[in-house]
């Protein structure tokens, strides 16, 4: 029974179908199965199936992002359950990830936010043209353990080294692991300002997430 | 002596890619989503030119809807063609719909050390040496700021920029760095102050404005306030889509043309609304993005047919073209950069693009490589020679010559080769050597390339500014408040 339940949910994942997903977890809690249980044996089987097929070239990119949004989705069906027994999905770490002042592009940050997200992070993503004292005030809130910096433009790449700067301020480095994207962004760059991650692209990005959290 | 500046004219080829009706569609379509989705405008100045003009508008959300009527009125004020002026006015640029022309690529961050071949960051020497050696070659006919300089503070950097490549030629510069109001205001006022005043600038833009849109269905709001101040002042503005199939467009090519066209005319629209009759064109380097990664590509067929596209929308709007072609997204001078920049090129002269970014950029716009960029003029008179077409009448039947060669023997001799062995292309940077000879050097396109920058580089003098104006120029980028 629960196993058809939790293939059923391994699939929704691997179609990317959100609604079948969210679904799936609500008849999951209404047969009183462990949200826990329900994640580990179904969703995360589609999401890891999904990050294989992707790696060996016979899914794509929105096939990623698709299943990525299908387990977030479940997982916040499941997350009044969790918090009401006490328990919490086991998370790699807590990352707060922007698109920092003066710069308003959105894609490949939420790319890399969505793709955290699934790879098993705590993602709280503040948006887009996001003030120096926001990251550093929402990394101390929720004790981050990642702050991700996307800049599109070349004027606003020093938007980062401020970031950066401001978290030194505040006494919240090294435990604040920093991470640098977007388009004119180079590994040299992150270098010089003294992140620790740089990735060029989403997938890219969770494996550098990991590495920093020695996962 | 002012350098002579090459373009494509009357080409006698033609590409069918589009009907009538397959171009209405896309309009009507766009004019759907632009009244019944809208665009977001960031920018409280062009919120409030859309609402006097009775479009809808949700400023908590910034979104414009405006009926479809409104925007094909307004960009029928747009003038059709006009001229892009340079320092020097034989090197005037008409966008006439006859002439396509060649800038330079921008805006990268990086540079292939034109000594070590080294890959470093940009800086505003970069942008002078840049400059100087565009203002040397034909193919060039004007300027985007190619990398950045990012020695000099953000505030300020787009002024010196400009003022770099002023130095440094006389051809016509568009600036694609300038994002904010204020540094839109300075750059009119150097431009101004060059071209010896307000009114004389409003007679010869020597400097246009190109912005990019922030697609899906967006700008940025201090591009658009930068656009206004530069149509106030008369500058031809334009915006720029690079709408991508997959990520920032639908992943078909008619799709991914609508959502840009939708962007791109929403804010040529804008612009004559609060400016009936200023200069605008059209700007698109449309593209598919990856499949694994979601990067911008840069090349590839989607793009090759997003660039013909282009012009084929800007002719129905009857306004010039902006098109982004070269620019691969190979890493090095190769094989890929060849095969991209070629196919983009052609594609988007056939059709008669008035303008094409650019040369010199590698891995999507963002490396910046002498060798590439002269690589790519090489290009660009390869596409220019071809699109002259198979002229077919008395002389070049040659019968004559036939006749008097008759079965065997040949043609080297006659008359009529010696007076037509110059139409034929001569490559600078083929290698059409005998095999031995290339192999006691094994050299090719990328050295002699590189010697020619050099060469350039070394020995072209620009004609210089005049040191009271070039100080004036200085003058009003230093009143910038730190």
């Amino acid at each position: 029974m629960s196993k058809e339940l939790f293939e059923a949910m391994a699939q929704s994942v691997i179609q990317g179908d959100e609604e079948a997903a969210a679904d799936l977890a609500r008849q999951s809690l209404a047969q009183g199965i462990d949200p826990l249980v329900a994640i580990n044996q179904g969703f995360v089987v589609g999401i890891n199936q999904v990050g294989a097929q992707f790696s060996s070239g016979d899914m794509f990119l929105p096939e990623l992002v698709a299943a990525g949004e299908a387990m977030k989705t479940a997982v916040a069906v499941l997350e009044p359950e969790m918090a009401r027994q006490g328990t919490h999905r086991q998370i790699l770490g807590k990352v707060v990830i922007g698109t920092v002042e003066g710069d308003i592009h959105d894609i490949g940050k939420t790319l890399v936010a969505t793709m955290l997200s699934a790879g098993g992070f705590q993602v709280y993503d503040l948006g887009v043209d996001v003030p120096i004292q926001k990251f550093v005030e929402k990394a101390r809130e929720v004790g981050a353990d990642i702050v991700g910096l996307s800049a599109l433009i070349t004027t606003t790449m020093g938007r980062q080294k401020d970031v950066i700067e401001a978290l030194d301020d505040m006494g919240l480095r090294p435990q604040v692991k920093v991470m640098v994207g977007g388009a004119p962004v180079t590994r040299q760059w992150a270098a010089e300002i003294g992140a620790e991650g740089y990735s060029e692209d989403a997938v890219g990005a969770v494996n550098v997430a990991k590495q920093l959290m020695g996962a | 002596m002012a350098g002579k500046i090459k373009s494509i004219s009357n080409p006698r080829l033609s590409l069918n890619l589009f009907s009538p009706q397959d171009i209405q569609r896309i309009h009507t379509a766009t004019l759907d989503v632009i009244e019944n989705v809208g665009v977001r405008f960031p920018s409280k100045r062009a919120l409030d030119i859309w609402e006097a003009h009775g479009a809808t508008v949700d400023r908590d959300k910034m979104v414009v809807k405006a009926p479809g009527q409104l925007i094909e009125e307004a960009l029928k004020n747009a003038p059709p063609d006009y001229s892009l002026a340079a320092r020097n006015p034989e090197q005037d640029l008409p966008l006439d719909g006859n002439h396509v022309f060649v800038g330079t690529d921008g805006c990268g961050v990086e540079v292939l050390d034109i000594q070590t071949g080294e890959r470093r960051r940009s800086c505003l020497n970069d942008v002078a040496e840049i400059a100087r050696v565009a203002d040397a070659l034909e193919e060039v006919a004007f300027h985007w700021v190619a990398v950045s300089a990012q020695d000099y503070p953000e505030k300020t950097r787009s002024l010196h920029e400009l003022l770099a490549i002023w130095k440094n030629s006389t051809k016509h510069v568009q600036t694609e760095s300038i994002t904010k109001e204020n540094e839109a205001r300075l750059a009119v006022e150097m431009a101004e102050a060059i071209a010896g005043g307000r009114e004389a600038l409003r007679q010869r833009p020597l400097l246009s404005i190109m912005q990019c849109t922030a697609p899906p269905l967006g700008q940025d709001g201090g591009s658009v306030d930068a656009a206004l101040v530069g149509a106030e002042a008369g500058l031809p503005v334009g915006f720029m889509t690079m709408a991508s199939c997959l990520t920032t467009g639908p992943a078909t090519l008619a799709g991914n043309l609508v959502v840009g066209n939708a962007e791109v005319i929403s804010a040529t629209a804008l612009i004559q609304l609060a400016f009936p009759g200023a200069p605008v064109f059209y700007a698109a380097a449309q593209t598919a993005s990856d499949l694994r990664s979601g990067a911008y590509t840069g090349g590839g067929p989607e793009d090759f047919l997003l660039g013909a596209a282009g012009n084929l929308l800007s002719d129905f709007y009857n306004i010039p073209l902006s098109m982004g072609s070269f620019a691969t997204g190979a890493k090095e001078p190769d094989w890929q950069a060849g095969i991209e920049n070629s196919l983009s090129t052609f594609m988007a002269s056939i059709v008669m693009s008035d303008m094409l970014l650019g040369v010199g950029l590698l891995h999507g716009s963002r490396i910046w490589s002498y060798e590439q960029m002269l690589m790519d003029c090489e290009i660009f008179n390869i596409v220019a020679k071809t699109l002259q077409g198979i002229l077919v009448d008395d002389e070049t039947l040659a019968l004559d010559a036939i006749k008097a060669v008759g079965p065997g023997g040949n043609f080297l001799t006659q008359k009529h080769t010696r007076k037509h062995m110059r139409e034929l292309f001569l490559p600078q940077l083929m290698d059409r050597r005998p095999y031995n000879a290339w192999e006691e050097k094994k050299n090719g396109a990328r050295e002699w390339a590189l010697t020619k920058a050099r060469q350039i580089l070394a020995e072209h003098q620009p004609e210089p500014l005049d040191p009271a104006l070039s100080s004036e120029l200085h003058h009003i980028i230093t009143s910038v408040p730190k």
